[in-house]
């Protein structure tokens, strides 16, 4: 096991190394001259501002020399200053951060809890009306953006009944159950796309177990269905779903930064849409960093689940 | 002497002896036939495709036409889906709303189709140091969550203009760059379903004959290996192009895609819908409707077309 989680982290190193090299190439790559981009945006900029932007950007010394700079400053926590406020990148993302990775945990644990149970109801009732219910459901999740259904959210029920879901941000220290409720409905609106995939690839696999020798014999013992279920084709029809779990992440955040906007949370989301209509480099740089990064390290945790799960992984 | 009889021949198993149909010509009377979903789906994309392709034909007004009906009106005869803040028709510009869908997610599947192809059969097939390289390459790809990595794209090329594309309009620079983005990403990250096909392709013994009669690399794939793969690719092409399409509307969204002259599905949810939505709920409904049918569509279509190319492929 120990080998394994080993092996994992070190196949992890060149991607975390390219993933930083993609963001480092966001600057370079920037059509026309950045730095007039960035002193367009800043009315006031004095006579010193265009070497100081410059040499924020590291663009004074030859691109490898860059690179090495750039990895140096990521590794020591240092993702460059805000044009905007002038603040650290890293401050700008210490308070946001949490907002975000809140709302996409909160996401992907309410998206398991409709989807994994649907999933195998439709599995064990394969070819009923709830079997047909359940997949309609799950496409119409697929199929149905997020931003669609957050629009409908906030304009009908303000319409017809006067209500309409919170859309300031409350911490959790002034109130813990304000801070949920504003989470819930964004966080429910991300959790039905997400769990359109997961629910219908927990049917597949609960469908393929069940045809299993194993699972006759379970069967032919006697055993209850439940037991037969939940003992003998949850831990096996599992696997592939964690996979496509640890994907998830990654379209999660990418339901974050839009559902942010709608919501008005104070997450980076919002910050990184902010930062591109400012053409504030450093922090798109910072947020795509961090945000891809975090991505990495909860796939390799999703990969560890997965061996812990399959012996059959670790050894292969 | 009389010839001994020889009992007829008995076949253990019955052969269908109707006139046999070409491959993908049987594919699509089974989708017409065992299919209803998947033909609704193709009945939906033919429908939308039309759309964008006799888009001035079939809007009773223009995109941009102002003085369609009252401001903020309902629906009516003259204004099918009602009218925006701007009085201009809401039915012509979902109409032409499908231009630039069908545009960015054709041409980005067109691009992501050949990047994904030439990886996964290139890496799958020769295997080696190649292999190892570009896997870890769509690693780092596969972490960067798929609208981060578009954002940050877009970011670099806001303030460009591609010489040679016209400067607003469906084929505006920031349209075809997005195009080629969304491209990238996803034959970046399907490569990989690609690559496990040719690998499966590669152990069959037709092959190892081929090879043997002194069949050449370049032979080999494309006589064998491409024709063989084109099951995934196909599906692979219809899904993607919903998730192409559900991914622009997105940026359009957000504000950070196409220019606001061009009416897009996103951008009249975002820019029309949001502000006025309180006094006309039909600017929401109409083009997020549109938008949810379109990758409805093509979800199903791409279901129906795995089930009835490859039913071993499982997507989730």
């Amino acid at each position: 096991m120990t080998q394994y989680v080993i092996r994992r982290l070190l196949l992890a190193i060149p991607t975390v190394i390219l993933v930083i090299f993609m963001t480092f190439l966001i600057v370079r790559l920037v059509q026309g001259d950045i730095v007039e981009l960035i002193l367009a945006e800043r009315p006031y900029a004095d006579e010193g501002a265009r070497e100081e932007i410059e040499k924020d950007l590291g663009l004074d010394k030859p691109v490898p020399v860059q690179f090495v700079y750039y990895l140096r400053d990521v590794a020591r926590g240092d993702l460059g200053e805000s044009y905007w406020t002038s603040r650290p990148v890293t401050e700008e993302l210490k308070d946001r951060l949490p907002v975000t990775f809140e709302l996409g945990f909160y996401a992907i644990v309410m998206g398991l809890i409709i989807a994994i149970p649907i999933g195998i109801l439709s599995a064990t009732r394969q070819d009923t009306l709830a079997d047909y219910g359940a997949r309609s459901f799950a496409i119409l999740g697929l199929s149905v953006p997020y931003f669609f259904t957050a629009t409908l959210l906030i304009v009908f029920p303000s319409k017809w009944f006067g209500w309409a879901p919170p859309l300031t941000y409350t911490n959790w220290a002034d109130d813990p159950i304000d801070h949920v409720y504003y989470f819930f409905f964004p966080a429910l609106l991300l959790a039905f796309s997400l769990a359109g995939s997961v629910m219908r690839l927990t049917r597949t696999m609960m469908l393929e177990v069940l045809r299993q020798d194993y699972v006759r014999t379970a069967w032919a013992k006697g055993l209850r269905e439940r037991s037969v279920v939940t003992r003998h084709c949850l831990k096996n029809a599992f696997i592939p779903v964690i996979t496509i779990v640890g994907l998830q992440v990654g379209v999660a955040i990418s339901g974050t930064i839009i559902l942010e906007s709608i919501f008005n949370m104070p997450g980076v989301g919002r910050y990184l849409v902010g930062a591109i209509s400012q053409r504030d480099y450093p922090s798109i740089q910072g947020v795509v960093l961090v945000l891809a990064v975090a991505v990495v390290l909860v796939n390799i945790l999703v990969d560890m689940t997965y061996a812990v799960l399959d012996p059959r992984i670790r050894y292969s | 002497m009389a010839q001994s009889q020889t009992p007829a021949l008995e076949i253990p198993f019955s052969v269908d002896y109707r006139r046999r149909l070409p491959f993908y010509a049987d594919v699509l009377r089974r989708l017409v036939r065992e299919k209803p979903l998947g033909l609704l789906g193709a009945l939906l994309v033919l429908m939308f495709f039309t759309m964008a392709v006799a888009a001035p034909i079939i809007a009773p007004y223009g995109k941009d036409e102002i003085g369609a009906g009252p401001r903020l009106g309902g629906p009516t005869m003259d204004n099918f889906f009602g009218t925006d803040n701007l009085t201009r028709d809401v039915f012509s510009r979902v109409v032409y709303g499908a231009q630039v869908s069908m545009t960015i997610g054709f041409l980005a599947i067109l691009l992501a189709t050949l990047i994904s192809v030439s990886i996964g059969v290139i890496s799958g097939y020769f295997t080696g140091w190649f292999d190892m390289f570009t896997q870890r390459l769509v690693d780092a790809f596969i972490a960067f969550p798929g609208l981060v990595f578009i954002i940050a794209v877009s970011s670099m090329f806001l303030d460009y203009e591609a010489p040679g594309l016209p400067t607003s309009g469906v084929f505006q620079t920031q349209n075809v760059i997005l195009a080629l983005t969304i491209g990238v990403l996803l034959g970046v990250g399907s490569s990989r379903v690609i690559r496990g096909a040719t690998l499966t392709v590669k152990s069959q013994t037709y092959i190892e004959a081929s090879r043997a009669i002194g069949a050449g690399h370049g032979r080999i794939i494309f006589s064998h290996v491409l024709p063989n793969v084109m099951a995934p690719v196909i599906t692979l092409a219809t899904l993607g192009l919903g998730t192409a399409i559900l991914l622009e509307a997105s940026l359009s969204f957000l504000g950070l895609g196409v220019t606001p002259d061009t009416p897009t599905w996103g951008g009249m949810l975002n820019r029309e819908a949001r502000t006025f939505m309180s006094q006309n709920v039909w600017l929401a409904i109409f083009p997020g409707a549109a938008l949810s049918l379109a990758v409805f569509g093509f979800n199903m279509l791409g279901d129906a077309l795995r089930d009835l190319l490859d039913p071993r492929l499982r997507t989730g």
